[in-house]
């Protein structure tokens, strides 16, 4: 019942139509996600979008008021808690502290009855894993934050569960360290092969650890696809402005067929892209175009590539080591980011200064049309 | 060499008060003020404590007639001999079985009570917070009289169940404010991780709650334990022909006051004694466990 058979067809976690209300405020809205075994699954949203009382569901601390929750198939939506498959990281640990580190990992195979000594085996193994071996006898306020993290970490997987859920598991952690625990997190879930459903909202920790990310925004899900996708192909304008930071030139579809989408853009030109992004003729749009994918020049410095460009004015200029950041302000009013690369002194002497015309470039390829509303 | 760098501590060691801070980190207009501060708190704990002090002192009495109210001279007779008076031991055996039994019972019964309030939203609960505390505020005589009416209406024959019943309830309402104190505040998330682990709700409040709120029930049992021991004025109304401690006490005095009287109260003053400071142990041993240490973060 713990690990389902290898390769079946059903997905590790199943959100069938799955709905949660707190009297009159709707926290999660109709969830529908498959997540097959062996994924690193991320929920990604701003506080309060419900993705950890969607995890709460699937963990069994919260019931859903309507729709199903399946675990390998198994509608387990009645089922409380301790008669589930899934393990949990809470965000603040939740470490008992009256029971040693050793004891705190012992919990859940004693629990279930498991054998002496085996438990001790697989509980130093998993010590082990997570380096802390020679903590086992301490208490876990004896314990640095990271330590409790891995702690709270090996008390889980050591009973192997069919689904691990995180609850921003890294939060209260410093920068430095949160970055090194992020990569042993994601090598611990290759090495042991476990769902994982990770919920965080740091967009960055989403984009470098998932193999797939739903993005959610007051309790719907928004976009469901992998790192890459949800960066470069924002299905919403939500999450195109949630992760990283996004262009929007507003326009109006003047055409799109199966082949092509053209957009006329309210600051002049029209963008002409392959998809569609679900966008009918006559409707209101926007152009997504990242900051690093445009290109500033002075405006008498134009030359005509065939590539689309419009006009600006240069707010501000920012510089950043790596790169420059130029605000642009388009005769539309819509104000447009740009990340220059600092490749050579030369280049970056070339560029505008705040109050000069300057003229913004880009290839239609690194346009994505979304719609001002999803359907 | 020590003397001459550090002279206020010597002076208070000397004038008996214990230093309250280290030499370095007081001001010297505070330095007056503090030893007074001192002085004014040994009073009022010597205000509290003679009369402990004197019933110690007279246990090794060895007084002339029936009564131990003047000193005489020093004796462990009544040490050697604490059951030398009729009916002594009974009363005291029927003291302490009462204790225990009250304090089990209302221990029990008003954590569970506490756990209740605290977690569960139910009809009902705002009242329930308010009437506890009325047997607290109410006269010991009222409770004592109405618990009477109460047995003798319903044909009830006091005696030692109705002097553990009365315990009982004068008990709980200690016992539920007690706990409460320590549940308000309990991070919930543990009991969750428990049950994410597998543990059903039995053996979450078994191996998670009940632990870790243990601090609390034991300073709740030992209020019972020493309320129990000692109550006189509702005892008395209830109590049949049982005869308790304190009610032995009572109608000892009235032609004998034998200095045994004195060893059986000290022992039960060092037994309470020794109970808190083990309380008081266990409470920062639990508080230790709970404090997180905020440390930089090895790398």
């Amino acid at each position: 019942m713990r690990q389902g058979g290898e390769g079946s067809a059903e997905p590790s976690v199943r959100l069938d139509g799955v709905t949660k209300r707190f009297g009159d405020f709707t926290a999660v809205r109709d969830l529908k996600v498959d997540i097959p075994r062996g994924q690193f699954f991320t929920m990604l949203g701003p506080s309060g979008c419900g993705k950890t009382t969607t995890l709460r569901m699937v963990a069994g601390f919260e019931e859903p008021t309507e729709g199903r929750v399946l675990l390998d198939g198994e509608d387990v939506t009645d089922r409380p808690a301790f008669r589930r498959s899934t393990n949990t990281v809470f965000q603040n640990y939740a470490l008992f502290p009256h029971l040693s580190v050793e004891r705190n990992v012992a919990f859940g195979l004693q629990r279930r009855k498991v054998d002496k000594a085996e438990i001790r085996r697989r509980v130093s193994d998993e010590l082990e894993r997570v380096g802390l071996a020679a903590e086992a006898k301490r208490r876990p306020a004896q314990l640095s934050g990271g330590q409790q993290q891995r702690v709270a970490l090996a008390r889980a997987l050591v009973n192997r569960p069919a689904v691990l859920l995180l609850d921003e598991p890294l939060g209260a952690l410093d920068l430095k360290l949160r970055k090194q625990l992020q990569v042993e997190l994601k090598r611990i879930q290759r090495e042991v092969g476990i769902t994982f459903v990770y919920v965080t909202h740091d967009q960055e920790e989403a984009l470098t650890m998932s193999d797939r990310i739903a993005v959610m925004n007051r309790g719907a899900i928004e976009q469901v696809a992998d790192p890459e996708a949800v960066y470069e192909r924002p299905a919403t304008t939500f999450v195109a402005g949630f992760i990283g930071v996004s262009n929007l030139m507003p326009g109006e579809v003047v055409s799109a067929n199966g082949a092509a989408t053209e957009l006329r853009l309210d600051a002049g030109p029209t963008v002409r892209t392959a998809e569609s992004g679900g966008a009918r003729r006559g409707e209101r749009a926007h152009a997504v175009v990242r900051p690093e994918k445009l290109v500033l020049r002075p405006a008498g410095d134009f030359a005509d590539d065939g590539r689309a460009s419009v006009e600006g004015q240069v707010e501000s200029s920012l510089y950043m080591g790596t790169a420059t950041q130029m605000m642009v302000r388009l005769a539309d009013g819509t104000r447009m980011t740009v990340l220059v690369p600092n490749v050579d002194v030369d280049a970056r002497r070339r560029l505008p200064s705040p109050g000069d015309p300057a003229r913004l470039s880009w290839s239609d390829e690194n346009i994505h049309i979304v719609r001002e509303a999803m359907a | 060499m020590e003397a001459r760098t550090a002279p206020a501590p010597t002076a208070q060691r000397e004038a008996g008060v214990p230093a309250a801070r280290g030499p370095r980190d007081r001001h010297r207009g505070g330095s007056l003020l503090d030893l007074g501060l001192n002085f004014y708190a040994l009073l009022a704990l010597v205000y509290l404590l003679v009369p402990i002090a004197v019933i110690l002192v007279f246990s090794f009495n060895d007084p002339r007639g029936r009564f131990n109210f003047i000193w005489e001279e020093f004796s462990l007779d009544a040490w050697g001999d604490p059951f030398g008076v009729p009916g002594i031991r009974e009363a005291l055996v029927n003291s302490i079985e009462i204790a225990a039994l009250s304090t089990l019972a209302a221990t029990a019964l008003g954590t569970l009570t506490a756990l209740a309030l605290v977690r569960y939203e139910f009809r009902g609960r705002a009242p329930i917070n308010f009437f506890i505390f009325i047997p607290l505020a109410t006269p010991e005589v009222v409770l004592g009289a109405a618990l009477l009416s109460l047995f003798l209406n319903n044909a009830v024959a006091t005696g030692f169940g109705t002097i553990v019943i009365a315990h009982i309830m004068f008990s709980l309402s200690f016992v539920i404010i007690t706990v409460r104190s320590r549940l308000i505040g309990f991070d919930r998330s543990l009991e969750e991780a428990a049950q994410d682990l597998g543990a059903t709700p039995w053996q979450t409040f078994r191996l998670v709650t009940l632990p870790l709120i243990m601090p609390g029930v034991l300073s709740a049992a030992l209020l019972a334990f020493a309320l129990s021991v000692d109550d006189f004025v509702i005892t008395n109304f209830n109590a049949g022909s049982t005869v308790t401690f304190p009610l032995f006490i009572w109608g000892a005095a009235r032609v004998a006051v034998p200095p045994q009287i004195y060893v059986i109260a000290s022992m039960i003053f060092l037994f309470t004694l020794a109970m808190m400071l083990l309380t008081v142990w266990q409470q920062r041993r639990a508080e230790r466990m709970a404090a997180v240490r905020s440390e930089p973060e090895e790398a």
